[in-house]
C-alpha cells in the first residue's frame, strides 16, 4: 500500500503543489490529471525518491521509503518519458539487461516472448536505432511484462503508441490490477481498462 | 523470476557497457589516439637530446595518461543520463555502489588499460631502459584505475551541467597528484637504482582507498545530480 500524506513538492522558488494526501491501495488504479506544468512529473518522480519533498511524507505498506531505500526499489517499477533504451543494442539485449538491472535474470525465451506480445515479432534482434518511436516505446513497455513489482509508477506511457497498443497497454494494466498490482500513471490519452474503477487526482 | 546476485550484476553492468563501448569503437579509439598524439609531440617540441627525453619520459607519460583519462570521464555516465538509463539505475533494487562499480571497472577496460599496453611504445621512442618502463607499466596499472575511480565522482557531479567537461577536470585533476607523484617517482627510483617498493605499496594503498570509498561516494553524488 501506498500512502501519501501531506506532500508538497516545488521546482526552483515555483510551488508545484502542497497538502497533498491519498492512499492507493492493492488492486486500485489513479491516473494523475492536470495541465502541462502542474507537476505530474515532478510528483512521480518524487513517489520514486529522485526529488525530496519539501514537505510531507510517503509511506510503503506503513514505512517510510526514504528508510525503505532499497527495499522499497524491489517493490516498484518505474517508466518515464525517456525509453532507457540503448540505440546500440537490440531489443532483446535492451530488455534483458533493463530487467537486470532491476535484478531478475531474464531468459532469452522469456525476453523474446515478451517482446513478441508488445508487437515486435521480427524485431527482436535488430539495434533500436532502426526502430520507429513507437516500436522503441514498446520496446521499453515489455518491461512490463518481466517485472513482478506489485507498484507500477507510469509516466506518458501511452506517448506515441498507436491505438493496438494503447489497447494493449490496457489489457495490461487489468491483468497487472487482477494480480493485487497498484499502478499510478499519467497520460493526455483516454486509456480504457476493462472493469477497473479508475481514480483520478487533479494537480492545478 | 531468479533473482540476481551482486556478482552477476557486476558482470552484468561490465558486459553491457564493454559491449557499448565496442559498438561505438570512434570514443574509444579517439582517447588512445589523443594518448599518442599527445606523447609524441613533447620530442618535437623539446628537442632531440636523448638524456632529457629519457628524463622526461615518466612524467610526459603520466601526464598525457591524466589528460586521456580526463578527455573519456565525461562520457561515463552522460550517454546513460541521456536516454534514461540512469534513471533504472538509481532504482536498482540490489546496490547501485556495485552498478557504479561496473561502471568504473568497464571505464578503465576501455580507457585505461590500453593505455598501460600502449606504454612499451611509447617509451622506447623516449629511449627509456627496460626496467623503467616495466615499472612505468606496473604503476599505470595501479595509478589508471584510480584516475578511473576519482574522475566517477567529478563525472557523477557535474552530470548535465553545460560545460561540464572543463570544470569535470578542474574538480579531478588536483585530485590526482598523489597518484601522478607516486607514479613518476617510481620511475625516477627506478632509474637512479633505489628501491622502488615504497612508491609502488602506496599506489597499491590508493588504489585500496579508491575501490573502497569512490563507488558509494559516486553512487551519492548520482542521487545529487539526479533531483
Amino acid at each position: 500500500m501506498l500512502e501519501v500524506s501531506n506532500l508538497a513538492c516545488s521546482r526552483g522558488d515555483h510551488r508545484l503543489f502542497s497538502g497533498l494526501s491519498f492512499a492507493l491501495y492493492p488492486g486500485q488504479i489513479m491516473q494523475i490529471q492536470g495541465a502541462n506544468g502542474s507537476g505530474k512529473t515532478s510528483l512521480l518522480r518524487t513517489l520514486c525518491g529522485f526529488i525530496t519533498p519539501d514537505e510531507g511524507k510517503i509511506s510503503w505498506c506503513g514505512a517510510d521509503v526514504c528508510d525503505l531505500d532499497e527495499d522499497y526499489f524491489a517493490q516498484m517499477m518505474y517508466l518515464g518519458h525517456l525509453n532507457a533504451i540503448k540505440d546500440e543494442l537490440s531489443a532483446l539485449e535492451n530488455l534483458r539487461i533493463s530487467a537486470g538491472l532491476s535484478g531478475i535474470e531474464l531468459s532469452e525465451k522469456d525476453a523474446v516472448a515478451a517482446l513478441r506480445r508488445m508487437g515486435l515479432k521480427g524485431r527482436e534482434r535488430l539495434p533500436t536505432k532502426v526502430l520507429s518511436q513507437g516500436q522503441r516505446r514498446r520496446v521499453a513497455l515489455a518491461r512490463l511484462l518481466v517485472n513482478d513489482a506489485p507498484l507500477w509508477i507510469l509516466d506518458e506511457p501511452l506517448a506515441a503508441l498507436d491505438v493496438g497498443a494503447v489497447a494493449l497497454i490496457g489489457e495490461l494494466i487489468a491483468e497487472h490490477l487482477a494480480r493485487q498490482g497498484m499502478v499510478i500513471f499519467t497520460t493526455h490519452q483516454p486509456l480504457i481498462v476493462a472493469g477497473m474503477e479508475m481514480r483520478s487526482l487533479s494537480l492545478s | 523470476m531468479k533473482k540476481l546476485s551482486l556478482l552477476s550484476l557486476l558482470i552484468l553492468v561490465v558486459r553491457r557497457d564493454l559491449v557499448l563501448a565496442m559498438r561505438r569503437r570512434a570514443d574509444v579509439l579517439t582517447t588512445l589516439i589523443f594518448f599518442v598524439m599527445v606523447v609524441s609531440l613533447f620530442p618535437l617540441g623539446v628537442g632531440p637530446e636523448i638524456d632529457m627525453l629519457r628524463k622526461m619520459a615518466p612524467g610526459v607519460l603520466w601526464v598525457a595518461a591524466l589528460l586521456a583519462s580526463m578527455l573519456s570521464l565525461g562520457r561515463l555516465f552522460s550517454a546513460d543520463y541521456l536516454d534514461g538509463t540512469l534513471e533504472q539505475m538509481l532504482l536498482a533494487p540490489q546496490s547501485l555502489s556495485v552498478l557504479v562499480l561496473g561502471k568504473m571497472a568497464s571505464h578503465w577496460m576501455v580507457s585505461g588499460l590500453p593505455l598501460v599496453l600502449l606504454t612499451p611504445v611509447l617509451g622506447l621512442q623516449f629511449d627509456m631502459s627496460v626496467p623503467a618502463i616495466g615499472v612505468l607499466m606496473l604503476t599505470l596499472l595501479l595509478g589508471t584505475p584510480v584516475l578511473s575511480m576519482v574522475g566517477a565522482i567529478g563525472a557523477a557531479l557535474t552530470l548535465g551541467l553545460r560545460g561540464g567537461g572543463v570544470l569535470l577536470s578542474l574538480l579531478v585533476l588536483p585530485l590526482c597528484i598523489p597518484v601522478l607523484i607516486f607514479g613518476t617517482g617510481a620511475v625516477q627510483a627506478v632509474t637512479s637504482g633505489l628501491n622502488v617498493s615504497a612508491h609502488l605499496s602506496l599506489m597499491g594503498a590508493l588504489l585500496v582507498l579508491a575501490l573502497v570509498f569512490t563507488p558509494w561516494v559516486t553512487a551519492q553524488a548520482l542521487r545529487i545530480s539526479m533531483e
